[in-house]
């Protein structure tokens, strides 16, 4: 919510801006304190002061009420300095989009910026300079609900232009939201990369003590400084501790908790690598090995793709004209990869017009196994494709790659079911 | 007391609420018992500049760690920083209003939640959640307006475990507790105004009966000064009767660093330098325990000069101590302690070795001194560096720093004053509105006040005014009602077990916290249905402090009461003795004769009836 327009006006009569100290003088009443930026959550006549005490208190404003300037504050300017190059070190890469993990207070105004440069952030954790090189390049400044298509293209341009600038690796700081979207479309992408592409989030902004960016910024360094493992992964916490730290497969992984430090998951693989506080990286798969080649960007995305998660009662009414408008499906179906008999018909007539149709299961862990039931059986013959145990939003990221990067829908089905970035497997073992 | 009127102290107070976390839907309580330990590490963040402390950060890379155990019901996902918090609760903002209008002060017409940065580990999200509530209030002590700066609603602490190996365990129990933070200006003037304030400002919050009692719920931090002295913080005292002893021994510590000061002045002493000196082989054959101790850990002896400090370290019959204000603060650097020139020879160090320490040191003039500490080089450095520091520091008078109140009224060096904390937004609670019909609605429903109380228990329940007072003071005037309501005519024998049977007993060593209000209310169920006569109240309570069950308690110590015929048949015993004496004297023999009855019944019956019964058994043998 703005303020109210009486307000308004009286702050630019009186010429006051955010982190002035003024004075409101409201009856026989007078409150001293730093103008700070409106909450928008407060009401509209409501000024927002810190007090000396450093408390924020917020006062309503009368038509009779006075505001007043009575200091500005000083301007900072920190000076930035780019440290010379140490030889011997890797170099990485900081490639910045946003999210909370490059989330920070302006402690002057109380409001919440959106974005620390990524410079910001490597300042913020100097460490970062005693295991590599760090170069930095802000691209985008956004929560990762706003990442689209768009940026994934951007990004993954940046990423091979950094690698084949002699990166050694490159750290991509990314919001939590839909970083295993991202990650899946890099994977997807940028091929047999031939170097380490990390992206790592916080479930914690920057600007408190607790926040877990710094250390999974620097487990994520020192994996890839280690320099022993090419592809796109994702590094998040292990536990809720800041004591172990998790390497996830990026074609694997998935936001399984709305909070948690943990939230990120391996799923139906064991995570790629463990690193310890100390910086000890454990491998627990067998990773593909960096290599001098250059990088490569396939970015083409057909995004006349769609997702949907079956569930009861879905009507075909709604969803048919939906599913027919488009050049590929990926259901998450229940159980092994099923749906109910209305949405069966749906389903085979977009068959019947050349929509590729995906098969894939909400349960997330184990395989679609289409043989097992009538169902099943009834949609393998009219031409779904089960996708095993690829996680759905995977499935549906590389349709859109795989429909744009294929010589026709029969070419992008065969890409569906064969595994080309670690996004499926044969074997799920005991985990 | 001219010294007592040149105090200004003010009093913070914080008091824990007894309704749900602030943030969280768990309960409020400790428990015996944590599980799991998260390690985590908090780090110093940017600051306004966008400059990270790099002191700071040497000291997170150098490494402090914390563990965090849960506790079952008492923590949550909110507690460990792993959910955004929920809230505030509801009753818990309640009683923060409604305390600030009983202190007539201004309340905020948005209250913002904010950080407040601490990083050492007792939160874990490296802040702690406050909102200033209402500013300007006031409360009234023994006819003198005391003003209140600020009510703060906040949320308490994680509990300190322990500390091993370079980490500190906490238990996230008490984590998130409300506390009500008020604090109030530096009105008060004497020691014991202190104690009132504390006092009526304790009865305030009880009178919104959403406050926690007993030990920890309630703690004072106070600052004192006096004139040409300088605001020294003691934080956490938690004995509501130590106050007044705080503050008459702060003020007297810094009378006596102000006289200090003078002599030094007069003196024309100078700084010391805190370049220390290796002088260990002057200890070579010393028979003194620490100092042997030392060597033997391979430790060493290093010494500091400090001319013209002679006899204020420790001189004028104990009364200047500056000695003790070194020791303390080369203690907070690791070391066991110094020994500073003005009490040596002793503590087993020869008059040899002092004369040699005077010799190298050069240290001969009429008020050159030193001192000393035998440990490991490094420690023994710093500790020798920060007790000159302070020596230093007398030079300019009082130094203002935080100190720990201890259990005998003195106080110690805890660490130097805090400056202005960080605080920012806490963006993850939004504000809240206060509107005047909120207010309205509070205004017209406020708690009964204490002197309001008192006068309901002298009208409603016959105690005098003295009682009442005592009553509402020592927080028993709620039980009180509840007996007096659930029980007729026990009003008297209620008041004087809380007034007067509870001192004694907890005066005999008896810990009267262990009876709870059901056990006083089953106690007192039984001496209304004359189970027991009101004579063995005291007993049966100490046998329910020891852990009996109130109703095991009576025939446990032979104290059932006795029907009126057995009363009498021993009644007429005791008369039957003493026949002789009896006819002698009459009626008049039965003031005499109470005595030895009431020993025989041993409270078995109530003395106005073993009165009566015995009146009768004396007109019985007289006829």
């Amino acid at each position: 919510m703005v303020y109210s327009e009486m307000l308004s006006k009286k702050l630019e009569g009186a010429d006051a801006k955010e982190g002035d100290r003024i004075s409101l003088r409201k009856g026989d009443e007078e409150y001293v304190g730093r103008l700070m930026a409106h909450h928008d959550f407060s009401a509209p006549d409501i000024l927002i002061l810190k007090m000396s005490s450093g408390y924020n208190i917020g006062i309503r404003v009368l038509k009779d009420s006075e505001i007043k300037v009575l200091e500005r504050p000083a301007v900072k300017t920190v000076e930035r300095e780019e440290p010379e190059p140490r030889k011997g070190l890797p170099n990485i890469s900081l490639v910045s989009t946003g999210g909370t993990i490059a989330s920070f207070v302006d402690y002057r105004t109380g409001a919440v910026r959106p974005a620390m440069s990524a410079s910001e952030l490597v300042d913020a954790v100097p460490e970062l300079r005693d295991i590599a090189n760090i170069k930095t390049r802000p691209l985008f400044s956004i929560f990762s609900e706003n990442m689209d298509i768009i940026h994934w293209q951007k990004l993954a341009d940046a990423v091979a232009e950094e690698i084949n600038a002699g990166a050694d690796a490159v750290i991509v700081p990314h919001g939590t939201d839909t970083m295993s979207y991202t990650a899946a479309a890099l994977s997807f992408m940028l091929g047999d990369v031939p170097k380490p592409v990390v992206l790592v989030g916080a479930q914690r902004s920057s600007d408190r003590p607790s926040s877990d960016a710094f250390s999974n910024l620097m487990a994520c360094a020192r994996f890839c400084a280690e320099g022993k493992a090419a592809g796109v992964f994702v590094v998040m916490h292990e536990g809720l501790g800041d004591d172990l730290f998790s390497v996830h497969i990026g074609s694997r992984v998935r936001k399984m908790h709305t909070s948690r430090r943990d939230a990120f998951r391996s799923i139906n693989v064991p995570p790629a690598a463990t690193v310890s506080k100390d910086g000890k990286v454990e491998y627990l798969t067998e990773l593909r090995a960096p290599s001098p080649g250059k990088a490569e960007a396939r970015t083409a995305m057909d995004d006349g793709t769609i997702l949907l998660q079956y569930y009861p009662g879905m009507d075909p009414k709604v969803f048919a004209p939906i599913i027919s408008g488009s050049r590929g499906v990926v259901i998450a179906g229940t159980g092994l990869g099923h749906v109910g008999e209305p949405m069966c018909r749906v389903l085979k007539d977009a068959c019947d017009r050349g929509i590729a149709v995906i098969m894939t299961t909400q349960c997330l862990g184990g395989t679609t196994n289409m043989n097992v039931y009538d169902t099943g059986r009834d949609l393998l013959s009219a031409g779904v494709i089960p996708v095993g145990d690829m996680l759905p939003e995977v499935a549906y990221v590389k349709l859109m790659w795989a429909l744009a990067n294929s010589e026709s829908v029969e070419d992008a089905k065969r890409m569906m079911t064969e595994t080309m970035a670690n996004e499926s497997g044969n074997r799920r073992c005991l985990l | 007391m001219k010294d007592a009127q040149e105090i200004v102290c003010g009093i913070e107070i914080h008091q824990q609420l007894s309704t749900r976390k602030l943030f969280c839907s768990c309960e409020s309580r400790l428990c015996d018992e944590g599980e799991g330990a998260y390690f985590r590490k908090l780090r110093p963040t940017t600051g306004e500049s966008g400059e990270i402390d790099r002191a700071a950060l040497a000291q997170y890379n150098k490494g402090m760690g914390f563990r965090y155990q849960m506790a079952e019901d008492v923590s949550c996902l909110v507690d460990l920083d792993e959910e955004p918090p929920s809230g505030p609760d509801p009753e818990a903002l309640e009683t923060a209003l409604v305390f600030s209008e009983m202190l007539h002060a201004k309340i905020a017409d948005e209250i913002h939640f904010m950080r407040k940065v601490v990083v050492d580990g007792s939160n874990t999200g490296g802040y702690q959640r406050s909102a200033l509530i209402s500013t300007g209030g006031w409360v009234e002590v023994n006819g003198r307006r005391i003003s209140i700066l600020s009510v703060c609603l906040e949320e308490d602490a994680a509990r300190k475990i322990e500390e091993k190996d370079g980490e500190i365990t906490f238990r996230l129990d008490r984590l998130g507790i409300p506390l009500i933070e008020v604090a109030t200006g530096p009105d008060i003037r004497s020691p014991e105004e202190a104690m009132e304030t504390a006092l009526r400002i304790g009865t305030l919050l009880r009178a919104t009966k959403r406050v926690k009692r007993g030990i920890g719920t309630i703690r004072e931090d106070l600052n004192i000064s006096i004139p040409g002295g300088a605001r020294v913080e003691l934080k956490g005292a938690q004995e509501l009767r130590m106050l007044p002893d705080y503050v008459a021994n702060e003020a007297k510590r810094q009378k006596m660093l102000l006289t200090i000061k003078d002599i030094l002045i007069q003196r024309g002493t100078e700084p010391a330098d805190t370049g220390t000196e290796d002088v260990t082989d002057i200890f070579a054959g010393s028979e003194s325990k620490v100092i042997k101790g030392a060597l033997s850990s391979k430790g060493k002896v290093l010494a500091v000069r400090l001319p013209g400090f002679a006899g204020v370290m420790n001189g004028d019959g104990g009364n200047l101590r500056l000695g003790a204000e070194m020791a303390q603060r080369a203690r907070s650097h690791g070391v066991k302690g110094i020994f500073h020139s003005d009490e040596l020879p002793a503590y087993g160090i020869e008059q040899r070795c002092v004369d040699d320490l005077i010799g190298r040191l050069g240290m001969n003039g009429a008020n050159d001194a030193f001192a000393i500490c035998a440990a490991p080089e490094r420690k023994a450095r710093s500790a020798l560096t920060a007790a000159v520091e302070r020596a230093n520091e007398a030079l300019t008078g009082v130094p203002e720093e935080t100190r720990d109140p201890l259990p005998d009224g003195t106080s110690k060096y805890s660490r130097p004053l805090p400056g202005a904390s960080r605080m920012y937004p806490e963006t993850d609670v939004p504000p809240i509105g206060i509107t005047d019909s909120r207010l309205d609605h509070i205004r017209a429903d406020l708690p009964e006040l204490p002197e309001e109380t008192e006068e309901r228990l002298i009208r409603e329940h016959g105690v005098n005014r003295q009682q009442a007072r005592q009553l509402v003071r020592q927080d028993f005037s709620e039980l009180f009602e509840r007996i007096c309501s659930a029980y007729s005519d026990m009003s008297a024998a209620a008041a004087t077990t809380f007034l007067n049977t509870y001192s004694e007993l907890e005066r005999s060593g008896v810990d009267t916290s262990r009876i709870s209000e059901e056990d006083i209310m089953a106690a007192f169920s039984m001496l209304s249905e004359s189970k027991f006569a009101k004579e063995a109240l005291p007993e049966i309570l100490k046998e329910i402090a020891a852990g009996t069950p109130p109703e095991k308690a009576p025939a446990k110590l032979g104290l059932e009461s006795v029907d009126d015929s057995e009363a009498q048949r021993i009644i007429e015993s005791v008369v039957k003795e003493r026949e002789e004496f009896v006819r002698s004297k009459g009626k008049a023999a039965a003031g005499p004769l109470m005595g030895p009855v009431m020993e025989s019944l041993r409270g078995k019956v109530d003395g106005k009836k073993a009165s009566r019964l015995l009146s009768e058994a004396i007109e019985k043998l007289i006829g």
